[in-house]
């Protein structure tokens, strides 16, 4: 017997007489939303990693305090990577007799790798808007680019001839934007681009000069990514690696939150499809019971009607989901071009990967939860010929179900791509099964003492739901399941555009001033009342070094991190503060009281306590202008650093740091036609260290928009799985329905009685099942925000009606579209189909 | 056969024919089929497994659409109403049984009974189903759903639930065929008790020769077509 062969026939008797309908849209549904997905949150990760790294000028810099090694280049360009030489160092640039300590950039060419370096002819006339374009190369030999503040206090003109060390060099254009700026505090000096050609002649890199060496890297992403684990285990003593999270902190949080909702929306689809689908084996396994019945009447072995099955499912199973990677491949081409229009930057080519992604996860869904029932199928009485009611209860076992379970947890967690986060989640969603299923029988039997008081449809819209009260708390998981991911999905996205639409205030400061002494306070708050510029608060700032922890010499060789590592080599700018600010929050220990006066204690912002392993309670030791100062932790608070703000990982009270020597820092927020504010600001405060930071707020929004964008088109395909699994749900009992509804009409019953019972019935079903999801997904979205995307978590009351009637509502138009069939056909046809 | 132009026929089937299309093939179940019943009568209609018997039932009930042809029912051309209509002349005028009882699962033998009086909008229909149970002998059995059920009571319940409307006409559908000989012979004498008790009109598919001979009036069919 040529069972493939066999099992292929019956594959075609199925497709024809659409038995296998309910199984094949499940299935293509979730292989092309997990394919799409997948590969969405590939591309939209990466195109928006790439729009990130505009701000970095490459996808990855070595940064070294010495020459950086050959090998490094060498590597890079055997990966098939693009490189470029850079190196920076502070140095004396004149003209005439005025000079400036200047940071000097010397660049190769294919500088910038990424992002935009934006040039201007217009150098001295700052009051009107200039003119800027992208330069076709570097500047040639011979000429330098200026900054800002390099042109204006050193008064330069087009064509002005500059001392750069033993070298003079013509200023040829004004840098109006320069991918790798900085905006650490450290590095505000005004800046000069040159040729690294001209850099011998300048005779400034000698022994012990601070140079700053720069290789840039860009490429494939997955190459990018080798070459960083590569490199990074060669590191040695002053060399480090950069991408764009280690470099923009601002952006490093929009990224990491929408590549945790994107994952999460993956998750979701992963439970939706794997819902969908075992409620169409079901479906498949219960209407074929007959078949293997009459297979056993005839002989066929256990053994081999398993085989049967076996083989009918892998050949529907590759074709199912080749069918959803296809549709998951079109998907692809519409963001392709969809992400275009968004994007400025090139979107990586499409990959297999998803496809394949969506094919492993379809067949090992599929054969997971129907492999189960599969070993019931087999085990069918021959006796079912003769009464039908025998083998008709089991379709799968616990244990059955606990293969299933296990399936999904591990296509779970390889959606996920984080451990704690999958788990979590997946615990979650167990635990979901057994609520729902607890007290979704609780209600169909509190729903069942009320039957006796009822009549007409109501009383047989509920005799229904009582009737079929096993699987109709199935139903009742499914949906609730359902809709709970799509609820957890809204909330959290609710909570992402909130934050984000509103995006940055429009008074967002765009300017830092820094390096402002005590003694320039006053005339600073003269200075903006005579521009009628409402006058900003200032920040003491006081510079120290983190020696000891709880007596222990802090050494960076003792820390693996790079940002740890960076943390303790540099000084910490330390403020001092009466009252928390509103855009801090203490997330352990307290603030002090009464301004603190006298008290040694400080406070530390949370991200550089857990990167340098600082605790509640630890005594921290700081070197400032060459005393020592002993505080003690007693608060740890979280800082809001997507606001621009100026803030500061150490806060001690006022009392504490007073004493010693402090400059000031305060930010402003400037409208275009204000600009020259900066300008005369510049004049009367020489050494003011201003930073803009337009360019940087722009990108950072223009990131979050296209977020927003990815968030809600993702969505989208999650909610195309969540009305796929209410259709599986509402189909598990479409057969007896419909039976049900041909003898009504044998009865007399005309449309409109049918539809009020079956409405009434979906209604309840939908209701009982949003309701409990809407518990749900306010518990998920809690445990989800709190320990996945660090957002704080606000109740929301709107999402138990939400779940309400969108269960309700929902189920009633799912289930009627799903069962209309049954209004217009004629009774006995119906009655003939099922018997 | 003739036509009686005096007396009101219940049933008038009109050149009926119900054919049915596979792959490339049609299959003709019924053929040309007039036939005229008049209230009161008791009629059998007889054949071969695949005569079409069950079908011409269906028909005749409208809970099947013809190929062409119609059905006049009571008067009233059924096929030129749609299916909310012909239910409704369902509800009023007609009961039917079938042979696999067709009860509903979800509701117990009281609340089957109650169904079509409860369609219609009746405001005593617990006690005119209590009252049929009793006089289909299970009044002990009011609140037993469906599978506790044997079948020969399953069928007595689908009987009360026929009559219970009072309907004028009394369709059935091989009754007896998934019974024994004794339940069926039970169940058989009670049709024709209620039937002569409440003056209406009986017809019945069988392939028992006994049966129909308790019959007015038998049509015999064969390959789709009345032979006599």
């Amino acid at each position: 017997m040529n069972l493939p062969r066999i099992s292929f026939r019956m594959l075609v008797c199925d497709w024809r007489a659409g038995e296998l309908n309910l199984l094949l849209f499940a299935l293509v549904i979730a292989v092309g939303g997990i394919a799409t997905v997948g590969f969405f949150v590939d591309r939209v990760q990466l195109t928006l990693s790439r729009q990130g790294n505009q701000l970095l000028g490459a996808d990855l810099i070595i940064v070294s305090d010495h020459q950086i090694s050959q090998h490094y280049t060498d590597e890079a360009l055997r990966l098939g990577l693009v490189v470029s030489n850079a190196l920076k160092f502070p140095s004396m640039v004149a003209k005439g007799e005025n000079s400036l300590l200047t940071e000097i950039k010397a660049v190769a060419t294919d500088y910038p790798l990424r992002g935009e370096l934006r040039i201007s002819d217009n150098i001295s006339n700052v009051s009107s808007p200039r003119a800027d374009y992208i330069p076709n190369a570097i500047p040639s030999s011979g000429s330098v680019w200026v900054d800002d503040k390099l042109a204006n206090r050193l008064t330069l003109k087009q064509g002005d001839t500059i001392e750069v060390g033993a070298t003079k060099l013509t200023v040829t254009a004004l840098i109006t934007q320069e991918p790798d700026h900085s905006i650490g505090f450290i590095s505000l000096a005004p800046r000069l681009l040159i040729n690294a050609v001209d850099l011998p002649a300048t005779n400034l890199i000698k022994q012990g000069s601070r140079v700053t060496y720069r290789l840039l890297i860009a490429g494939d992403a997955g190459l990018v990514k080798s070459f960083k684990s590569w490199a990074q285990a060669r590191l040695v003593l002053g060399e480090r690696i950069e991408d764009i999270r280690d470099a923009r902190p601002e952006i490093k949080t929009v990224l990491e939150r929408a590549e945790k909702f994107l994952s999460l929306a993956a998750m979701a689809s992963v439970v939706l499809a794997t819902v969908a689908i075992a409620l169409a084996v079901r479906q498949f396994i219960l209407r074929h019971l007959d078949t293997c019945a009459v297979m056993r009447c005839l002989g066929t072995s256990q053994k081999k009607i398993l085989k049967l099955y076996l083989y009918y499912f892998i050949m529907f199973g590759i074709a199912a989901s080749s069918i959803g990677c296809v549709l998951g491949l079109i998907s692809q081409e519409v963001l392709t071009y969809w992400l275009s229009t968004i994007a400025e930057v090139e979107i990586p080519p499409p990959s297999l990967l998803p496809a394949i992604h969506g094919l492993l996860f379809g067949m090992a869904i599929l054969l997971g939860f129907a492999l189960p029932p599969l070993l019931n199928l087999k085990s069918v009485p021959a006796l079912r010929v003769l009464h039908r009611d025998i083998g008709s209860q089991n379709t799968g076992s616990l244990a059955g179900y606990a293969t299933g379970l296990v399936t999904l947890l591990v296509l779970f967690l390889w959606q996920a791509g984080d451990a704690q986060l999958g788990i979590s989640v997946m615990s979650t969603f167990i635990l979901a099964v057994v609520v729902f299923g607890f007290f979704g029988f609780l209600m169909i039997k509190i729903l069942s003492s009320l039957l006796g008081q009822t009549r007409g449809v109501w009383h047989y819209g509920l005799a229904s739901i009582l009737r079929r009260t096993a699987i109709n708390v199935v139903q009742i998981i499914a949906i609730g399941l359902g809709i709970m991911a799509l609820l957890t999905l809204t909330l959290i996205q609710n909570n992402f555009l909130q934050d984000w639409r509103a995006g940055l205030p429009s008074d967002t400061p765009n300017y830092f001033l820094v390096n402002i002494q005590t003694d320039q306070l006053r005339p600073l708050e003269n200075f903006f009342e005579q521009n009628e510029i409402l006058s900003p608060t200032v920040f003491p700032m006081v510079r120290g070094r983190l020696i000891s922890i709880n007596n222990k010499i802090v050494l960076s060789e003792n820390y693996f991190d790079t940002r740890a590592k960076r943390l303790i080599e540099r000084e910490f700018n330390l403020s001092w503060a009466e009252e928390i600010r509103s855009d801090n929050k203490i997330i352990a220990g307290h603030w002090w009281e009464n301004g603190g006066i006298g008290e040694a204690v400080v406070s530390i912002e949370e991200g550089v306590a857990k990167t340098i392993g600082i605790h509640l309670g630890d005594v921290l030791t700081y070197e400032i202008a060459g005393q020592i100062l002993s505080v003690t932790v007693t608060s740890l608070r979280k800082v809001n650093w997507d606001s621009f703000r100026v803030n500061f990982f150490v806060v001690t009270p006022p009392s504490i740091l007073k004493q010693y020597p402090a400059t000031y820092i305060t930010s402003l927020y400037l409208q275009k036609e204000q600009l020259t504010v900066i300008n005369k600001l510049v004049k009367n405060f020489p050494n003011f260290l201003v930073i803009d930071v337009e360019a940087i707020i722009a990108q950072v929004q223009k990131i979050m928009e296209q977020v927003t964008k990815a968030i809600e088109f993702v969505f989208l395909f999650t909610l195309l799985s969540g009305l796929a699994v209410l259709y599986a749900a509402i189909v598990t009992t479409h057969d007896e329905r419909v039976y049900e509804a041909a003898i009504f009409r044998v009865l007399g019953a005309n449309r409109r009685q049918l539809v009020r019972v079956w409405v009434i019935e979906f209604a309840i079903l939908g209701g009982l099942a949003g309701l409990l999801a809407a518990i749900g997904a306010s518990s998920l979205n809690y445990i989800v925000g709190k320990y996945a995307l660090n957002m704080p978590y606000t109740f929301n009351p709107w999402v138990f009606l939400a779940g309400l009637l969108f269960g309700g509502i929902g189920v009633v138009v799912v289930g009627l579209i799903g069962t209309r069939g049954a209004l217009t056909r004629p009774p006995l046809q119906t009655l003939r189909k099922i018997a | 056969m003739a036509v009686d132009p005096i007396i009101q026929p219940i049933v008038r089937a009109v050149s009926l024919n119900k054919k049915v299309r596979t792959g490339d093939t049609q299959l003709i179940i019924l053929q040309d089929i007039n036939l005229v019943i008049n209230a009161g009568e008791t009629v059998a209609i007889l054949g071969a497994s695949g005569s079409g018997k069950s079908t011409l039932l269906g028909l005749l009930a409208g809970l099947d659409t013809p190929s062409s042809g119609t059905v006049y029912l009571d008067g009233v051309n059924i096929f030129s109403l749609n299916e909310d209509e012909r239910a409704a002349i369902r509800g009023r005028i007609l009961g039917f049984i079938f042979q696999s009882f067709q009860l509903l699962p979800a509701l117990t033998a009281i609340e089957n009974v109650m169904l079509p009086l409860e369609l219609l909008g009746s405001s005593n229909a617990r006690t005119t189903a209590l009252d049929l149970l009793g006089r289909v002998g299970l009044g002990m059995r009011l609140k037993h759903y469906p599978k506790q059920l044997s079948g020969g009571e399953q069928q007595r319940v689908a009987i009360a639930r026929a009559f219970v409307t009072q309907p004028k006409l009394f369709l059935a559908d091989e009754p007896t065929g998934n019974l024994d000989s004794v339940t069926g012979a039970h169940i058989i004498n009670l049709m024709f008790e209620l039937n002569r008790e409440r003056g209406a009109t009986l017809l019945l598919v069988t392939h028992d020769e006994a049966i129909s001979s308790r019959c007015t009036q038998r049509v015999r069919l064969a390959g789709g077509e009345i032979i006599n």
